[in-house]
């Protein structure tokens, strides 16, 4: 393959995820609008923000690192992208290889380490606030998140590779339908929320708090590719979790994408409902919420699974 | 970097956590703060100035532009101010039907607390659903007076507007089912584990504490101290109707919620008993007050946020007051910050800060500025020293002469 297939291919990923990345942030705001008995934007509020944050002046502080403030968007997006296509070659051409599970789990932590990147270079006191905040946050989710991870995994055969998990699911049923798979549905579901960093868990941003937190200093397209970066993320993280409970369907034919469709919008829906009902927590609240209940429960599920409950 | 170095984060001057501007200056070490400083002055109008070049009856109209929120409680206040300066006593219905507008502010007033407290902690949900149910009440002052905020109901000797027969019904249903909201919305923020996580034990004031800084209104109530203007000194019809004062004993964040959603069925109370008062009940609503003689009055009237003080002092010859003192709650209930605020986490902090349920625009009755050095000339500091040796100046005054002062004491 040539340099230039290859690129065309990441922009094709790019155009495409970020339109169903956008689309699926307003099914988020809508929701979350008619839970507050709002009424909500219109489909194409989402591509209106980013056209106009791309066509607004991007100012870079004085006493910011001008190559790690441009570059940590970019980052963020091209690290989000990257997880989208992966997924996708997974579920559409079947193309995979062993071990694609472990890259996913690592590549889904750029984003955030990108968040943090762009943070500490814009040199804010609030912002430095913010990535503390984030990185405290990324330490406390990430063991959940692999707990959540590894129970797929080993009812899969303990394989690493995600077109196994989805063959095994084909023969055996989806893995959430045993009491281990309910179990680390739950656990992933919520520290997804911490990955995506919707309320309870959003305090990096925390608006009323530190106003904006490491994202204060960006804007203009800068701003708009971490916003993009994160309604990527709307679409990857739910997907990665229904390819590891829900069950790989065959997207090839048109019940079996209308259905896949529908497992992932039953996912995003919970994670709005969780962000819609929940207060956001405090750091402390949030270590000690992760790294005690939520793991607890974890190894609780991955001891389960390997007695075959 | 130095160890005893601090960051200073910053709250303010324009910040999403404050509607007005405002700074406060946190000291942090890591998420713990360490101390912190209020700058104040941004929103000061100079509204007692102000009103001593209006006549008195345009003064009951400028008072209620202080505040958008509480905007009947000034004018109430002064009122009551200027009432006592000329020793009348207004009419029972007027009495009724300033009971019935100061209560449904408080209700209106409380359900935008809970609403921004939910906001500033995230939980846009309750934001929605509280300004949602307030919605109603808002109808019921544009029903009674006409205005949505800002209800120009007040005039010296009773009231503007009547409130008629016919209404009372649509009124007391409308208000029935804001009750039923309002349970709803109070159950389930009493129940939401989360939210207790939140709330219970963050920026704890205890009764010294409440005493220290003076504070009052629902932050004093919350720690058990047990003070209300409304049945301590009563003004308007509080005397005439069935009511309770709300307190708590823990003083935590929680607790002042818990005591603002409570009294909200208070008020409820106390406005059914009055609108069923102004049914049964006919006559005057206001009484002719002509002159206004020498001397001076104190008003006051139990705000949503506390109490609100009014000091009027008239010479007998102009038709403006000579001196008008307005104090509003939230200049005392804002310093506890110091008492509440240091030792907690920056998200905590702000909740604190917002537990108060300050009111800047109330609070900023002075600003010295220096625009030739581009500088304020008093910090905060400075100036409770200065109003401390003010006092103890007075004091010795009124040893020696001092006319005016000898007949307050």
């Amino acid at each position: 393959m040539s340099v230039i297939y290859i690129f065309s291919y990441f922009v094709l990923f790019f155009v495409v995820l970020s339109i169903i990345g956008l689309f699926a942030s307003w099914i988020d705001r809508k929701l979350t609008a008619r839970i507050q008995w709002r009424v909500g934007p219109p489909w194409y509020q989402n591509f209106a923000d980013i056209i106009k944050l791309s066509g607004k002046e991007v100012l870079i502080p004085e006493n910011a690192n001008k190559f790690m403030f441009i570059f940590s968007p970019i980052l963020a997006v091209i690290s989000s992208t990257i997880c989208g296509s992966i997924i996708f070659l997974v579920l559409k051409e079947r193309f995979g290889f062993g071990g694609d599970l472990i890259l996913l789990v690592y590549l889904l932590t750029i984003p955030s380490l990108s968040i943090i990147l762009g943070g500490s270079s814009s040199g804010n006191v609030l912002a430095s606030v913010g990535i503390s905040r984030e990185l405290k946050l990324l330490l406390s989710y990430e063991l959940p998140f692999i707990c959540g991870i590894i129970i797929p995994a080993i009812k899969s055969g303990s394989t690493t590779s995600l077109i196994e998990i989805i063959k095994h699911q084909q023969i055996y049923g989806s893995n959430i339908f045993s009491l281990s798979g309910i179990i680390g549905f739950i656990i992933i579901l919520i520290s997804s929320c911490g990955k995506i960093g919707v309320v309870p868990f959003d305090l990096a941003e925390a608006e009323t708090e530190i106003a904006g937190g490491s994202l204060i200093e960006y804007s203009g397209i800068l701003l708009g590719f971490y916003k993009l970066a994160k309604s990527i993320l709307f679409v990857v993280v739910p997907l990665f979790i229904v390819i590891l409970y829900l069950g790989g369907s065959a997207i090839n034919s048109f019940s079996g994408f209308l259905i896949f469709v529908v497992k992932y919008l039953i996912v995003l829906i919970l994670i709005t409902l969780i962000r819609n009902t929940n207060p956001r927590l405090r750091i402390d609240q949030i270590l000690r919420f992760f790294w005690g209940w939520l793991t607890l429960i974890g190894i609780l599920g991955i001891l389960l699974t390997l007695s075959g409950v | 970097m130095a160890n005893n170095k601090k960051v200073i984060v910053p709250i303010g001057p324009y910040h999403p956590l404050l509607e007005e501007p405002e700074y406060f200056q946190l000291y942090c070490d890591g998420e713990e703060v360490v101390d912190v400083e209020w700058i104040a002055g941004y929103n000061h109008r100079g509204i007692e100035k102000l009103s001593e070049s209006k006549h008195y009856d345009q003064v009951t109209f400028l008072v209620e532009r202080i505040c958008g929120i509480c905007s009947t409680s000034h004018p109430i206040a002064y009122c009551n101010a200027v009432e006592d300066l000329c020793g009348i006593e207004i009419p029972e219905r007027a009495k009724y039907i300033r009971s019935v507008i100061g209560e449904l502010e408080r209700l209106h007033s409380h359900l935008l607390w809970v609403g921004l407290a939910g906001h500033f902690l995230g939980y846009n949900t309750v934001f929605m659903w509280a300004w949602k149910y307030r919605e109603p009440i808002l109808d019921m002052f544009e029903m009674i007076t006409g205005n949505r905020n800002h209800y120009a109901m007040l005039r010296i000797g009773g009231v503007r507007r009547d409130i008629e027969d016919e209404d009372v019904p649509i009124l007391k249903k409308t208000l029935s089912e804001v009750k039923g909201k309002i349970e709803m919305l109070t159950e389930a923020v009493l129940d939401d584990p989360v939210l207790a996580a939140r709330l219970k034990g963050v920026g704890i004031l205890k009764k010294e504490d409440i005493k220290n800084y003076g504070a009052i209104g629902p932050v004093a109530r919350a720690s058990g101290v047990d003070i209300d203007v409304r049945r301590d000194d009563p003004y308007a019809a509080y005397n005439l109707v069935e009511w309770k004062v709300i307190t708590t004993e823990n003083g935590d964040v929680f607790d002042k919620a818990v005591v603002r959603l409570l009294e909200c069925f208070e008020s409820i109370k106390i406005i059914e008993q009055c609108l069923d008062a102004i049914y049964h009940k006919k006559g005057e609503i206001w009484k002719e007050v002509r002159e206004i003689p020498e001397g001076e009055g104190i008003g006051h009237h139990e705000a949503p946020r506390g109490e609100v003080f009014h000091y009027v002092r008239s010479d007998g010859n102009t038709t403006s007051p000579v001196r008008h003192k307005i104090r509003a709650p939230s200049y005392v209930n804002i310093p506890t910050f110091k008492a509440s605020c240091i030792g907690e986490t920056i998200s905590d902090v702000c909740i604190i800060l917002a537990g108060v349920d300050p009111c800047y625009c109330c609070t900023e009755r002075i600003a010295v500025y220096d625009n030739d050095k581009k500088k304020k000339n008093y910090s905060f500091k400075d100036i409770v020293k200065k109003s401390i040796e003010k006092t103890k100046k007075i004091k010795e005054e009124i040893g020696k002469e001092g006319k005016l002062w000898k007949g307050l004491l």
